[in-house]
């Protein structure tokens, strides 16, 4: 399946990634309302870390393991895997325990607090390839096929 | 291939899955003693506290079964396994044929022999979600309740109670609440929280009777001679494996079912896997039973796998829990509490007015054990550095920031998780 890559060493820490991640995952799916006039606003999905005053950045992601840990440590089942390989997470259906978060060695779910919800990357169902991805001037996010975990 | 699978709970689940994952046409059979579907049986406090609806118990998504076409058995008890003739007799007295066999029953709960507490009407365990529908069924009636028993059990039932606007008081024998998983400063800080929200904890102490007229309970008499007034006890002092069925079976079991590496027991085709099994632990290699919700899917994905004749082999067992009490969340993975601490390096972090707790527990420069308190964002990035047993010297000093990240670690790590030619690509 394909998956997301990084290549640090292009990423310039401008955090488009994951203004592209919250704007299509927001409602209007327009960057200005969705930062300054929804009344809430989503998490980003990825994760830019900075380091050295900005010397070194990267952005991280979800990893769509194949035999996901955040999925074996879910205690209600709202973590699962698709057909095609995506894991996502049913919303509805997580009671915000955070065992994901703790089982994750990605770091890559984040915790809503006001939702009490677990939020993570879904690569973007409604596209072609992930919002995070065409939002990278710098192309150091690639979006290709990958092998297994 | 007949795969038999006695249980129904995350064990069998990733059992069912690590089967299919080899083989798509064996017969599986899944038998239970509850009358439920796979259900998140951590959510039972949830249930109990009305914070989910019954709807929301479901495990899994409704197709499974169907879809990984596993004949079920509900309401159905195991009451003998006849390993030469590969048979296992259930409780209605018909036998049903296996050629492998998966042990996954989990834990009974354990009530210890109280005085008073014979033909008492209100004493309750907590580990099913019948024993949530139980507690729920008399709570309009239910004014003050005893949870014995500080650990996640009785920690959860008693937030589930209180939830429902009961007083409850909390007996614990050991010197903290969840000392299997927390050090001391850690269950101080939880212990406060409680007490903010108007539960007792009492420490160091134990029921020895139960008072009370008939079946009507008055209150609990302690070890240390206090006397606390309560119409409902809560016997909450741990779970037992629930293997006396195997009696007489040939199947080796000591405090769990022993098993190897595959998750196979004492007789060939027999496998154990979850709260019943005694598996190796990560660290020690030796053999403990383990009862941590995501290793029972491990255990059971491994067992499933060899059950199948594929080859997968269990790395031990890893200790971890995400527990959030009252507000408060916390996660604690791997040694936490070392018995012998000078073999350690220790570090902490403590601003207890605020609940917030670090500690992180190194052996030879490589990671070994983490508690987290208030800010557990990312707590995962520790457990892959525990399990990939990775030399933290480069980075051992940014271990205990709030804002521990992939920057702190080698670009090695980094490229090796994230880069389009790393381990993942």
């Amino acid at each position: 399946m394909k998956r997301i890559y990084t290549i640090e060493d292009a990423c310039i820490g401008c955090h488009l990634c994951e203004v592209g991640c919250i704007t299509e995952h927001s409602q209007s799916k327009d960057p200005v309302r969705a930062f300054l006039h929804e009344q809430v606003r989503p998490l980003s999905r990825c994760t830019v870390e900075e380091g050295d005053g900005g010397v070194i950045s990267l952005s991280t992601t979800c990893r769509h393991c194949d035999e996901p840990d955040c999925l074996r440590a879910c205690i209600s089942g709202a973590i699962q895997k698709n057909d095609a390989g995506v894991v996502r997470i049913d919303t509805e259906q997580c009671v915000g325990c955070w065992s994901c978060v703790m089982a994750c060695p990605y770091g890559a779910v984040q915790r809503n607090l006001t939702k009490k919800k677990a939020n993570k990357c879904d690569l973007c169902p409604d596209r072609k390839s992930p919002a995070c991805v065409d939002a990278c001037p710098n192309r150091a996010l690639v979006y290709k096929e990958g092998s297994q975990k | 291939m007949n795969y038999v699978i006695i249980g129904n709970s995350v064990a069998a689940v990733g059992a069912i899955r690590g089967i299919r994952g080899v083989d798509e046409k064996g017969n599986i059979t899944v038998i239970s003693r509850e009358r439920h579907i796979a259900y998140g049986r951590p959510l039972i406090s949830y249930l109990l506290g009305g914070l989910i609806t019954e709807k929301r118990m479901a495990y899994l998504p409704e197709e499974f079964y169907e879809k990984n076409r596993v004949n079920l058995l509900l309401d159905a008890e195991v009451v003998g396994v006849d390993s030469a003739r590969k048979q296992v007799k259930l409780a209605a007295g018909d036998s049903i044929g296996f050629d492998k066999l998966l042990v996954a029953t989990g834990g009974d709960p354990f009530v210890p022999p109280i005085e008073g507490l014979a033909g008492k009407e209100r004493i309750f365990t907590f580990t099913t979600w019948d024993d949530a529908e139980k507690l729920k069924a008399i709570a309009a009636d239910v004014e003050r309740v005893v949870v014995i028993g500080g650990g996640l059990i009785g920690l959860k039932a008693a937030e589930g109670l209180h939830l429902l606007g009961k007083k409850i008081t909390i007996v614990e024998l050991a010197d903290r609440i969840l000392s299997a998983a927390f050090d001391r400063p850690a269950g101080r800080v939880v212990a406060k929280k409680m007490k903010a929200n108007g539960i007792d904890v009492i420490t160091e102490d134990t029921v020895v009777r139960i008072e009370g007229d008939g079946a009507r309970i008055s209150g609990v008499t302690l070890k240390s001679g206090d006397y606390i007034p309560c119409d409902t006890v809560v016997a909450a002092i741990g779970v037992r494996p629930a293997a006396g069925f195997l009696k007489g079976s040939k199947v080796d079991v000591n405090r769990g079912i022993v098993v190897n590496n595959s998750m196979e027991t004492s007789v060939k085709g027999i496998y154990a896997a979850g709260d019943v099994a005694e598996a190796s632990d990560f660290f020690s290699g030796q053999k403990n039973p383990m009862p941590i919700w995501p290793d029972a899917y491990i255990q059971g994905d491994v067992a499933g796998t060899a059950m199948a004749g594929g080859e997968k082999a269990y790395v031990g067992g890893l200790a971890m829990n995400s527990i959030e009490l009252f507000k408060v969340s916390t996660i604690s993975m791997g040694i936490t509490n070392p018995v012998e601490p000078k073999e350690y390096e220790i570090v902490t972090y403590q601003d207890l007015e605020n609940y917030q707790y670090r500690k992180i527990v190194l052996q030879d420069n490589r990671l070994v054990g983490a508690v987290l308190v208030g800010q557990v964002d990312r707590a995962g990035i520790f457990s892959g550095l525990i399990r990939e047993k990775v030399d933290v010297t480069p980075f051992k000093e940014h271990l205990l920031a709030p804002d521990f990240g992939f920057i702190h670690l080698t670009k090695e790590i980094r490229n090796t998780l994230f880069a389009p030619y790393g381990k993942v690509a």
